[in-house]
């Protein structure tokens, strides 16, 4: 399928998907928004390149394999817990910032966990539709 | 609300087993995911409807009665996050399947029930 | 203590992410899951035996107190499943060494046997329903690509039937979980065994408890819902079918357990006689489905569903004595079976397939092989003094004692039919000539032995240590019933802060 005005549009929309997730990412403690929601529009714009551009476009512009992304989101969610040990507390108990950020508040080690959830929902859903749409053009 | 509801859920019930019980596997497929919203709703519906109130109290402010449920909600994201993953990867386990068998009838899958097997 | 108790979901965690990481090493990959096995059986060896000395033990994650957190809870079935959980997890993974394709490792076989441990492990310890939902969930999806990596026709039908039934347990879990959430307003176990026995609408709790059954029913294979098991179980290779059999069905029993004897424990005249049906049903249909079959991992998986009816028997009857007997055949099982399908894939090793038909004459070449399988074979006949008499006896004279003589004859029954299907495998396996249009014998090299052996050897040694010194065993599934049954310690445990 060769459209104009899809690739034009996609051109512009990605960036602005990309930016989007990351809000999304970063108020996700606080107010509605979150990793996984993150995440998921952060791979939608990876979906609307596959479907303007084609697989192997969208593979070289998220640059590491889907693989790469599911390792890292694991590992630093499994990370996240760790801070509480530290100060002995329980595994995953929310340790939180007393300094408040504009527009994103406190940050906690909850925030890292979400980022975690972020790139594990980034590279499982990429992975799905590369391997799906991969499958199509065969 | 909550009477419309529950119809809904009765009839994503329904229509989730009725196409489980068809021999076309996409019907099948279909029938799952059908399964699967019926559960969601039916945890949103039986953590009580509340309208336009608040889940969570913004920090000062006083606890208004009644208040929205948060949890009920939590446990539908969770288990949407799940449904997605798994019929994710049934969809893709049904489309290898069809192009390995050649056929989409699920009685031609029957070689691994069968006694004599080839 | 606290770190302990999560370790047994951390660690196959954390291993699972490592190994994915080492995905283009082959060999690292192959030892590095021998190494994180390892390091699991040595934390689930100490948690078992931190929780035998000093009882229930709980840890609220993340800090939030119950009921209102995620509650993880160690009593003693749950630690002792661990352990088990963990004795197989290292024997599968020694025995993967030779018996796994370079394709499989290829496609992520070892972070996915981890990520299994780590769903099984989570569902043994969690202290709270709608989490036990999730393990489940993330067991299952493991096991669905376990189950069809390779891709061959017969994996793919196999897959298909196993997901779609699972997948339907899965929507009505979820149901039965946001009925109780509706009907009590809590998702803790021990919340809810409070909450519950405060209800009036008992209906309803029954309703839930039939929900909770179908549910935990399919997933551990009970009658008339079995029928994915033997429809999939023999299509994936030897080693991942033998943990499939020692330990998934297993863990829908001891949500089978949990639930009925800390939650519905009220109308047990009504949810417990449909138990004791099913038990029987569950028993008779197995052991009649695999007197028809001729295929060595098919005879088996019959079997898995014909001892699944003991355990439940156990549970129905609803005694201590019962329940401790339910007990002790879920430790003896898993063992056993597991044992079992290691034997299977060695045999399809060596003659290049599973048919008894095109199998025999094993007993001539390799007499040793014989040993080892006759061991768990007549273990799961009940022979005595091995470990399968301890349990069925139990079971029985637990039977006995509340008169249910029915159960008791057709238990005893099965049993006999069992020790057919045994004789069976050994007659055309072990006994008779090798047919004469068989292809030669391949003749494993030392480190497919070593690799493939060990696993079976050691799995024959405990067998033989359950049978033989049965008393410490059977004094411990003694105080684990009498932990389920007596729930109030439980309960006090995860409500009390337990921290």
């Amino acid at each position: 399928m060769y459209s104009v005005i899809l690739k034009t549009a996609t051109k512009y929309l990605t960036p602005l998907m990309l930016l989007f997730a990351f809000f999304l990412l970063l108020r996700g403690h606080n107010e509605p928004g979150g990793g996984f929601v993150g995440g998921l529009v952060a791979a939608a714009a990876y979906a609307l390149m596959v479907i303007s551009y084609g697989v192997k476009t969208a593979r070289k512009e998220l640059k590491y394999a889907p693989l790469s992304f599911i390792i890292l989101g694991l590992s630093i969610a499994l990370i996240s817990g760790i801070p509480a040990l530290l100060v002995s507390e329980t595994y995953f108990t929310g340790l939180w910032t007393e300094m408040k950020f504009p527009v994103i508040g406190k940050l906690g080690t909850p925030l890292i966990f979400d980022i975690g959830v972020f790139f594990l929902v980034i590279g499982i859903t990429t992975k799905i539709i590369f391997t799906l749409a991969e499958e199509d053009q065969e | 609300m909550i009477i419309m509801l529950a119809i809904l859920v009765g009839v994503l019930y329904a229509a989730g087993i009725y196409m489980l019980l068809r021999r076309s596997i996409v019907k099948i497929l279909l029938g799952l995911l059908f399964l699967g919203h019926a559960a969601n709703l039916l945890i949103f519906t039986v953590g009580k409807l509340t309208k336009g109130k608040p889940a969570f109290v913004p920090e000062g402010g006083e606890l208004v009665e009644p208040f929205a449920d948060p949890l009920p909600q939590a446990l539908i994201l969770t288990a949407i996050v799940i449904g997605f993953g798994v019929q994710a990867f049934a969809i893709v386990l049904f489309k290898r399947a069809y192009q390995t068998v050649n056929s989409d009838d699920i009685d031609k899958l029957n070689s691994t029930d069968s006694l004599e097997r080839g | 203590m606290d770190l302990l108790l999560l370790l047994p979901v951390l660690l196959p965690f954390a291993g699972g992410i490592v190994l994915l990481i080492l995905k283009n090493h082959q060999k690292s990959q192959l030892y590095g899951n021998a190494v994180v096995s390892l390091f699991s059986l040595i934390v689930a060896v100490g948690l078992f035996s931190a929780i035998y000395d000093k009882g229930i033990y709980s840890v609220q994650l993340g800090g939030w107190e119950a009921p209102f957190g995620i509650t993880f809870v160690a009593d003693l079935l749950g630690s002792v499943m661990v352990l088990i959980t963990a004795i197989i997890g290292f024997t599968t993974s020694i025995y993967s060494l030779a018996s796994v394709d370079d394709e499989r490792v290829k496609y992520g076989y070892y972070p996915l046997i981890q990520f299994l441990l780590m769903g099984i492990n989570g569902a043994f310890l969690t202290g709270d329903i709608f989490n036990l939902y999730v393990w489940f969930e993330v067991m299952l999806i493991s096991s669905f690509v376990l189950l069809s990596l390779g891709g061959t026709r017969e994996q793919l039908e196999g897959a298909i039937k196993y997901v779609t039934l699972n997948l339907l347990s899965s929507a009505f879990f979820l149901a039965a979980i946001g009925i109780i959430y509706g009907l009590a307003g809590t998702l803790n176990m021990a919340d809810l065994a409070v909450k519950f026995s405060a209800i009036e609408n008992e209906g309803m709790v029954t309703v839930v408890a039939m929900l909770l059954f179908i549910a935990f029913g399919i997933k551990s294979a009970v009658f008339p819902l079995f029928f994915w098991l033997p429809a999939s179980y023999h299509t994936p290779p030897a080693a991942v079918s033998a943990i499939f059999a020692g330990l998934l069905t297993k863990v829908g029993v001891y949500a089978l357990f949990r639930v009925f004897t800390l939650l519905f424990t009220s109308n047990t005249e009504y949810t417990h006689t449909i138990l004791l049906f099913v038990a029987g049903f569950t028993m008779l249909s197995g052991v009649l489905g695999a007197a028809a079959q001729n295929d060595f991992r098919r005879i088996l998986s019959f079997h898995i569903i014909s001892q699944i009816g003991y355990m439940i028997m156990g549970l129905a009857l609803y005694s201590p004595l019962a329940i401790a007997g339910g007990i002790f055949y879920i430790i003896h099982h898993i063992i056993v079976k597991t044992n079992l399908f290691f034997i299977s894939g060695y045999v399809n090793k060596i003659k290049g397939s599973y048919e008894l038909k095109k199998v025999g004459g094993l007993y001539k070449v390799y007499p040793w092989l014989g040993f080892l399988f006759l061991i768990p074979a007549m273990s799961l006949a009940g022979i005595p003094p091995l470990s399968g008499f301890w349990a069925k006896f139990t079971v029985a004279k637990a039977g006995l004692e509340l008169e249910s003589f029915m159960i008791v004859g057709v238990s005893l029954l099965v049993g006999l039919l069992t020790l057919f299907s045994m004789t069976k495998i050994w007659n055309e396996a072990f006994w008779t000539d090798s047919p004469k249009d068989a292809p030669e014998d391949v003749k494993p090299g030392v480190f497919t032995k070593i690799s493939m052996l060990t696993p079976v050897i050691i799995l024959v040694v405990i067998t033989i240590t359950i049978g033989l010194y049965a008393e410490p065993f059977f004094n411990f599934s003694v105080r684990a019933a009498d932990q389920l049954l007596n729930s109030g310690e439980y309960i006090n445990t995860v409500l009390g802060g337990g921290s």
